[in-house]
């Protein structure tokens, strides 16, 4: 099994704040995120995916598909927007970086299944670095870190 | 448990070109990397060795020696190199990242008196590497 991982990069505004909580609760809960107006940040997102090494290809994932699948499911959606008010699922839920991570691992996830020319590539993370000093990982539901090789 | 890390980079050419298929497929598959010519790549390679820390050095081996094996094994061998053509692995199996990171292990695991190989990270570009872990 070879893990082969691309960085891509988008920019988004969002604002921290739940609707449940009163205004003191969110201020005290997300302090400067909670800022009504907002805030950007440039992100940084790898995703690795997992497979055997086709041998007739010499490759475990075709690079025109990961880059398809990221394009399209990703950057379309999330470069260059206000998060909360432009992407559908943060509407109802807070755009923190921990819930970017579980959205982007759920729409890549089916589309990287069997990515590879082997075919027996899948998703295996998702990492979000949020700034230089913030970054997130998400396995999916199954965390398969426990039975991967090695602790990475 | 420590895991010690080091860096080496090495810069070489390649082309992806399977010669069990025809020109067509290859330049489908292939795309850019199937110019015969060859195009070219600063690596950077990283390298995780696993070991105990030494109750007396306090080290889990000495750099100079993962350095001096990392050059022999790999840097002379693939360092301003055409891939394809100057490395025996290379003249059957495409020299992918993937592949480079497998014949990579395959150069290290046995060279290491110290130690155990954990982990081959290989970046192709900064935005692009593989990990293989020996299995």
């Amino acid at each position: 099994m070879v893990y082969l991982t691309r960085r891509y990069r988008f920019s988004a505004a969002h604002r921290l704040h739940n609707e449940a909580l009163d205004a003191e609760e969110n201020a005290r809960m997300y302090g400067k995120c909670n800022n009504p107006y907002g805030h950007g940040h440039n992100y940084v997102l790898e995703v690795t995916v997992v497979g055997e090494v086709d041998s007739a290809t010499g490759m475990v994932c075709d690079l025109a598909v990961l880059n398809g699948a990221v394009q399209r499911e990703v950057i379309d959606r999330f470069d260059e927007t206000h998060l909360n008010l432009d992407v559908e699922s943060f509407r109802t839920r807070v755009p923190t970086a921990e819930n970017i991570c579980l959205e982007i691992f759920d729409l890549l996830r089916v589309p990287l299944k069997g990515a590879g020319p082997g075919r027996s590539t899948r998703l295996e993370r998702v990492r979000l670095e949020e700034t230089s000093s913030n970054f997130f990982e998400y396995y999916g539901e199954r965390d398969t870190r426990s039975t991967a090789p090695k602790v990475r | 448990m420590i895991y010690v890390k080091r860096r080496a980079e090495f810069s070489a050419a390649h082309f992806y070109h399977n010669a069990d298929l025809s020109p067509e497929e290859n330049r489908r598959i292939f795309g850019k990397c199937n110019n015969p010519h060859g195009h070219g790549h600063n690596y950077t390679l990283e390298v995780t060795v696993a070991g105990e820390v030494d109750p007396t050095t306090g080290m889990v081996l000495d750099l100079k020696d993962l350095k001096k094996i990392l050059e022999q094994e790999v840097l002379q061998v693939m360092d301003h190199r055409f891939l394809n053509k100057e490395v025996p692995a290379f003249a059957t199996a495409i020299p992918t990242t993937e592949n480079i990171a497998i014949e990579i292990w395959k150069l290290l695991a046995s060279k290491l008196t110290f130690g155990k190989l954990h982990r081959i990270r290989l970046y192709e570009t900064p935005d692009l590497f593989v990990d293989y872990y020996g299995e």
